[in-house]
């Protein structure tokens, strides 16, 4: 890895409606990807809900950006760290997500899923192992 | 050491620019470098120069703006949450087509590339907000 690149994590604490920390989370995500840096996202609290599948918004006059998060892929983010210990405490499991595939270059493009279900002992290390952190 | 400060929520409402003014201003003290400031979220209203705060407040704009011309320091709010909030230095209101704009002295409009760009030259990102 060269010297210029470094391990930026974007961290997702807040639902994705009701104030607008997701939505522009995910917009500096995407600008970051044209900067080649090894990226990752970390979801927990209520930033599991970003996540979920079935999201409709109509009822409040937001637009549903969930659908964005299916593409992050094609930018080569891939690493989308869910908290196990926020999605029970919210009474969710990996069913009650979206999928979001990747094509992995290094294997014969196979599709992958995006997301990976890490316990908090598990993000506590994946944090450590970062250059910087974006809390949103 | 080389810092690079985001800051992520709105002045007067919210103690964050304060404190990164008050951390920049500490850190430069102590010889370290912040050559960028970048204003996300509601962060970006600590870039408009149309504020008036009681006199016997302090104005956080002002203090931003006497910090970074004594310091050099390069003061740049998200073009993306300034556009939502408001915030419109003189070409984006003329390419917006609005009738005025607002962005105060020391301050420049630029895209979330130059935080990423931040992220990547210095030594440690620190983001003050919520």
């Amino acid at each position: 890895m060269s010297e210029d690149v470094k391990k930026f994590l974007y961290v997702n604490r807040k639902a994705p409606y009701g104030t607008i920390y997701a939505l522009e989370s995910l917009e500096v995500v995407l600008i970051g990807a044209a900067f080649d840096q090894d990226v990752s996202l970390a979801f927990l609290d209520d930033g599991v809900f970003q996540l979920t599948r079935g999201q409709d918004t109509t009822g409040i006059g937001m637009k549903n950006f969930s659908p964005t998060f299916r593409a992050l892929g094609d930018y080569d983010v891939t690493k989308l760290y869910v908290e196990r210990e926020s999605l029970e405490e919210r009474g969710l499991s990996a069913d009650d997500l979206q999928e979001i595939m990747y094509e992995d270059e290094d294997d014969d493009w196979a599709e992958k899923p995006s997301i990976r279900i890490v316990s908090r002992a598990e993000m506590a290390d994946i944090f450590a192992e970062q250059d910087v952190v974006l809390s949103f | 050491m080389k810092f690079g400060v985001v800051v992520s929520e709105g002045p007067y409402t919210h103690q964050a620019s304060d404190t990164a003014y008050h951390f920049v201003v500490s850190a430069l003290e102590a010889g370290h470098e912040v050559p960028r400031v970048f204003f996300y979220h509601d962060g970006v209203n600590v870039g408009t120069r149309l504020s008036v705060p009681p006199q016997d407040e302090r104005n956080i704009q002002a203090q931003w703006t006497d910090l970074a011309a004594r310091h050099k320091i390069d003061l740049v709010v998200c073009i993306a949450a300034a556009q939502r909030r408001g915030i419109l230095d003189e070409n984006e209101a003329t390419r917006q087509g609005k009738d005025a704009n607002n962005i105060a002295e020391g301050f420049r409009i630029s895209g979330l590339g130059q935080l990423i760009e931040m992220g990547i030259q210095t030594d440690r990102l620190l983001m003050f907000g919520d």
